[in-house]
């Protein structure tokens, strides 16, 4: 436990040395609100639906950008050496940048507090689905983040990392759209609005908290953080 | 330069004075038996196998891609290899590589550090990865602070950093945890004179308690530092002992340029009568004066004896020259031939894949 704080510590004083927690806060709170704002009024309803509604596409392009850097960095300029003949785990070091991303994101999150804010100013939304939804949008956020993880620790160059981490999470999100399933033959329609991690996201957004849902964003996360250490280690078969 | 050089010379031998008198230094610490690693169809280290124990310097000499690195990445928990097995402070690689790894200081080629990093904030979060109890940790950081020379860039982060600082902090992360055994990989490459002297002398120091396990490909650094050589070629070890062992190894037969003025035949013929001498060859006859190169059996002190039968006769010596076998002169025999060796093959390689192309 102490290996996995100590690795937390070291990646997330990390994002803030460079620029890239400051442009991550910065561009998300800026997009999301610009995209959701614009539309608000229009509806006429003090309801945050359409903000949930961005985040898995917005997600989509941010997430892979906060990962890329953990381990394809490392590969990079070589401190990977160093870092695996330390006494640590490969797990150990795995979940601790993991927890690393995730405490950023939930920085975000807790940043973007301000649009609810907002909304409440204009009207009365219903607290509740507000608090299920930002719920959804951290477990949703960190299956994302392993997904990211583990594009990074397939390669040492950051920009593939970051489209493999993209394509991956997409792939992962349209299989549960709507317009997919009823493409798709019966056999996978199961299959695939399991799988889709968008679909558990509209589920909580109703304001459900099914243990199901949970669940399942947890297993994501576990499958691809044990990818990821697997990878970390196949460097010792190669 | 030469002055560093005596000094070392004096080290070396005050070493190996303590290691026959003091227990605890003459500890093996690392033993290797045949490891082997392949990538691919490459054999990067075959069958590898040698010990070392405390108090040793042990330099590990080869050309660029010998397979040092790969030995040393093995050792240090970061590769697994394909067979063989090795122990490092009693642990076997494989099954205990926690405990291998708390008693290694590894500093991989180029000192690969965390450049968006300060240097006391690197050196911190290597106290706390490498466990160590936090009322010590003070003290760890201001020690190797001290013993690697980093007091002036403390407050610098490790992107500002020259490549000398780098070096000596990656030294100082290695030397944190004060482990037994420390392994190098080419520790002083790319760097000024002065910093290579500065390096070696820390090497040396900390060799005379703990095993540092060094590479290199540099003659003039092993001989300088190491108390025991292993030259390794193609993924093998080709030679392992002192720098002195193998210089005098190297010698095989004595090799005397010399240069007489007088009768070529009667020169010629008082040649032939020496049996110490293997074989003369006349290089060149000038004004009288005739040249020979001559091969004589080892530690025959042929020059001196050459010098007797020329004051004898009652010739006069021009030039009296012994050719020195030295580190270099092993180095060459033992990786040249099979360097050339491999060329060949490369050169056959390509030419099977020209045909098929």
């Amino acid at each position: 436990m102490t290996n996995i704080t100590a690795i937390f510590k070291k990646e997330f004083r990390s994002y803030f040395n460079s620029p890239i927690a400051y442009i991550f806060i910065t561009f998300f709170l800026g997009l999301s609100s610009w995209l959701f704002f614009r539309g608000f009024f229009f509806g006429n309803q003090a309801e945050m639906r359409g903000f949930f509604g961005l985040m898995p596409w917005i997600f989509l392009f941010f997430i892979p950008a906060v990962t890329m850097k953990l381990w394809a960095e490392e590969k990079k300029i070589g401190t990977i050496e160093i870092l695996m003949t330390l006494p640590i785990r490969d797990y150990e070091v795995v979940v601790g940048k993991f927890l690393a991303s995730f405490a950023l994101l939930i920085v975000t999150v807790l940043l973007s507090l301000v649009i609810p804010f907002s909304v409440m100013y204009f009207g009365d939304p219903d607290g509740g689905t507000i608090f299920a939804g930002y719920t959804g949008l951290l477990l949703m956020g960190a299956a994302y983040l392993a997904i990211g993880l583990f594009a990074s620790t397939l390669t040492e160059n950051q920009i593939v990392a970051f489209i493999f981490g993209i394509s991956t999470c997409f792939v992962l999100l349209i299989i549960g759209e709507d317009f997919v399933l009823f493409n798709a033959p019966n056999w996978l329609y199961p299959i695939f609005s399991y799988l889709g991690l968008g679909a558990h996201y509209n589920s909580i957004l109703r304001g459900v908290l099914d243990s199901r849902d949970i669940i399942y964003y947890l297993s994501v996360i576990g499958f691809f953080l044990y990818l990821s250490t697997l990878a970390v280690e196949s460097r010792k078969w190669r | 330069m030469t002055k560093t050089g005596t000094n070392l010379k004096g080290n070396r031998f005050f070493d190996n004075g303590e290691k026959t008198s003091a227990g605890p230094v003459n500890k093996k610490m690392i033993e290797v038996r045949e490891l082997t690693k392949s990538y691919g169809p490459t054999v990067a280290v075959n069958k590898v196998s040698f010990e070392a124990h405390a108090g040793e310097v042990l330099g590990f000499l080869g050309p660029n891609g010998a397979g040092k690195t790969t030995t040393m990445r093995i050792l240090t928990c970061y590769l697994a290899a394909d067979a063989g097995s090795a122990t490092v402070a009693g642990y076997d690689i494989f099954q205990e590589s926690i405990e291998v790894r708390k008693r290694i200081g590894y500093l991989p080629e180029s000192a690969p550090l965390y450049t968006d990093m300060g240097v006391l904030e690197y050196l911190n979060f290597m106290t706390q990865v490498r466990q160590l109890p936090k009322s010590e940790r003070k003290a760890r950081i201001r020690s190797v602070i001290d013993t690697c020379g980093l007091e002036d860039v403390i407050q610098k982060d490790i992107g500002e950093l020259s490549k000398g600082y780098r070096q000596r902090l990656g030294l100082a992360q290695s030397l944190i945890h004060d482990p037994p055994i420390l392994i190098l990989d080419e520790p002083t490459s790319g760097l000024d004179p002065n910093q290579i002297i500065e390096i070696r002398n820390l090497i040396r120091n900390i060799g005379q308690e703990k095993l540092v396990l060094f590479s290199t490909h540099i003659l003039s650094e092993v001989s300088a530092t190491c108390t025991r050589i292993l030259i390794i070629n193609n993924g093998k070890i080709v030679a392992n002992g002192t720098p002195d062992e193998l210089a005098s190894q190297a010698k095989g037969e004595e090799i005397v340029h010399i240069a007489i003025r007088g009768t070529q035949a009667a020169v010629e013929s008082e040649l032939d009568e020496l049996d110490f001498i293997s074989q003369w060859t006349h290089v060149d006859t000038t004004d009288g004066i005739v040249g020979y190169q001559i091969n004589a059996a080892q530690d025959s002190n042929a020059a001196e004896a050459l010098f007797h039968v020329v004051v004898k006769n009652g010739w006069s010596l021009t030039e009296l020259r012994q050719e020195s076998a030295d580190l270099e002169d092993v180095f060459l025999n033992l990786t040249d031939k099979e360097q050339t060796h491999v060329q060949n093959q490369q050169s056959a390689e390509q030419a099977d894949d020209n045909n098929d192309a």
